[in-house]
């Protein structure tokens, strides 16, 4: 059925975006992360403008986390302190953000930009990941215990002043090290429309040293708050939220996440996270290529709206 | 002065037009709405060829039926490899670009018209004046100019219909025109050509209003007219249907 959408101006095919949402929330459910690293360049792939495609992806994003963070907020793996300092940072981060998505907009360079920062962040976060698991998966073939992460923050960190207490993070960090890895999430949310659970999490726990707990109840915690900020921040900004798109997305999107969340139960935690890792490695090979082959349209056209 | 220089033409106008054919012109629709279904429409543009004295010509004249979008500036852009990467390098921009241009014609305009009377009234593809605004020598705008022609008829937004124009007993006339989804919205324009022997003859328009109506106007005056308002809906909406799917999956579980 075809459903015309208001604010990108074409006609979709509804099925297609409830089968996306659907597909995107059974990952992220299955993988706790938000899909937006996945919404995002298969919108652009399907023909949204990419502006809109990023805008509406963010909106997605928000409904997608928000059971999953009320879910763990209830059962106390929320760090509300660490997370309202990261959230303190995010906004900081939408906001630097959205200043760079509208210069580069400008200098006509966004599109390689989220594509370049799409194959380095899942790159290597899939190659850490993707090492990681299997390290863990031998471990356990071999009869050893799954080894726990050594739970120390990064010397870095260890260094920054204006040290606090985080009691549910088990942590006495400086609340620039959240504030800073919060920031830093915020830039990707407005300029890639990721929740950025997939850097989140392995930050908190390889860089703060965040118990293991209260990661991911924090990350979808932080999510919900900025995503939904980018949301705001793109409908006022450059009315790319489409109401439309991001509705079906979210259908397909809230149903899948909880037949996900089902599914992850059955699977290991180690094989969970590889095959998280050969997922985001596959993106960043997909979009490596598209980088690197010669496109099949060599001209682009920007209108004074887009 | 100008009253007299007026007269002056409409007199010396007046003998040649009486000898001329004029034009008759309708539209199966003055108005497209694009509702939440709108997935394209075809326009018919059809009419009469009014011959002085009734009179049939020896030789059947030819017809051009242009729709004309909105314009607007835009910028295209080039890319090109930079360290492997394929990424934007030269842009040209265009100070007048239609957002919709369709031309149907009876036979192919090369056979209608000479290059200088289809560059006048814009009557093809090839002979748009988009007006370039980047300071480049002619080569380098053409073929910006050829890219934007190539990626706007793949999209459906420029069409070239060389026998789209059907004439029937020399005197009907008539063309479909497709108008694809992603047609932007705006005042549009039907011209209608009667060209003989090279020159036109006679011409006739008709304006097309294309708008966004019911719903999806409501929601693009939302979005823009009250863009914090939409932008805290957007979110409460995602932020509902989020929890309404939890408890509602929580409780069957």
């Amino acid at each position: 059925m075809d459903i015309y959408l208001p604010i990108a101006e074409m006609s979709v095919n509804a099925a297609v975006i409830v089968a996306l949402g659907l597909v995107v929330g059974f990952l992220s459910g299955m993988f706790g992360v938000g899909g937006g690293f996945l919404t995002t360049p298969l919108l652009i792939f399907y023909g949204i403008p990419p502006a809109i495609a990023v805008a509406s992806a963010a909106t997605q994003v928000t409904g997608a986390s928000v059971s999953g963070a009320a879910n763990h907020y209830r059962a106390g793996g929320v760090d509300v302190k660490m997370g309202l300092v990261m959230v303190g940072g995010g906004l900081i981060g939408t906001a630097a953000g959205s200043v760079l998505f509208r210069r580069l907009q400008a200098l006509g360079q966004i599109d390689v930009v989220i594509a370049l920062a799409y194959v380095l962040l899942l790159g290597t976060v899939g190659l850490l990941m993707l090492r990681e698991s299997v390290g863990a998966i031998r471990q356990i073939r071999r009869g050893a215990p799954p080894p726990r992460p050594a739970r120390r923050h990064h010397p870095l960190v260890a260094g920054l002043p204006f040290r606090m207490r985080f009691p549910r993070s088990g942590l006495y960090i400086s609340p620039l090290a959240p504030f800073l890895v919060g920031a830093g999430v915020g830039v990707l949310t407005i300029i890639m429309g990721v929740g950025g659970g997939f850097i989140l999490v392995p930050a908190m726990l390889y860089l703060l040293g965040m118990a293991a707990g209260v990661v991911v109840g924090t990350s979808l915690f932080q999510i919900v708050f900025v995503t939904a900020v980018a949301t705001l921040l793109h409908a006022f900004q450059s009315q790319t939220v489409d109401i439309v798109l991001a509705a079906l997305l979210l259908v397909g999107g809230v149903v899948g996440a909880q037949l996900g969340a089902r599914a992850a139960q059955r699977l290991s935690p180690e094989r969970l996270r590889l095959a998280l890792a050969l997922l985001v490695l596959a993106v960043a090979l997909r979009l490596l290529v598209g980088l690197a082959l010669t496109p099949s349209e060599l001209y682009s056209i920007e209108t004074a709206l887009a | 002065m100008s009253w007299l220089l007026a007269l002056l033409l409409l007199l010396g106008a007046l003998p040649a037009r009486a000898a001329e054919p004029t034009l008759v012109a309708d539209l199966s629709q003055s108005r497209i709405d694009i509702s939440y279904r709108f997935a394209g429409e075809e326009l018919l543009v059809f009419g009469a060829i009014q011959y002085p004295g009734g009179r049939l010509p020896a030789e059947a004249p030819g017809i051009a039926i242009v729709i004309r979008g909105p314009a607007e500036p835009l910028t295209v852009r080039q890319k090109g490899r930079v360290l492997g990467i394929w990424m934007n390098r030269e842009a040209v921009r265009f100070e007048s670009a239609p957002g919709f241009y369709a031309v149907a014609t009876s036979a192919p305009i090369s056979q209608l018209l000479d290059e200088r009377n289809a560059a006048i009234y814009e009557i093809g593809l090839s002979f748009l004046q988009l007006s370039p605004a980047t300071a480049v020598d002619p080569e380098t705008s053409r073929r910006f100019q050829d890219g934007l022609l190539a990626l706007r008829r793949r999209a459906g937004l420029f069409v070239e219909q060389p026998y789209g124009v059907r004439i029937t007993a020399d005197v009907l006339y008539r063309a479909r025109i497709p108008i694809p989804s992603a047609v932007p919205v705006g005042d549009y324009r039907a011209e209608i050509y009667l060209i003989r022997d090279g020159r036109v003859r006679a011409r006739a328009t008709a304006p097309i209003i294309i708008d966004k109506t019911g719903f999806e106007r409501e929601v693009w005056l939302f979005a823009h007219n009250s863009s914090i308002a939409y932008g805290l809906l957007a979110v409460g909406l995602a932020v509902g249907t989020g929890l309404v799917a939890g408890v509602g999956f929580g409780r069957r579980a």
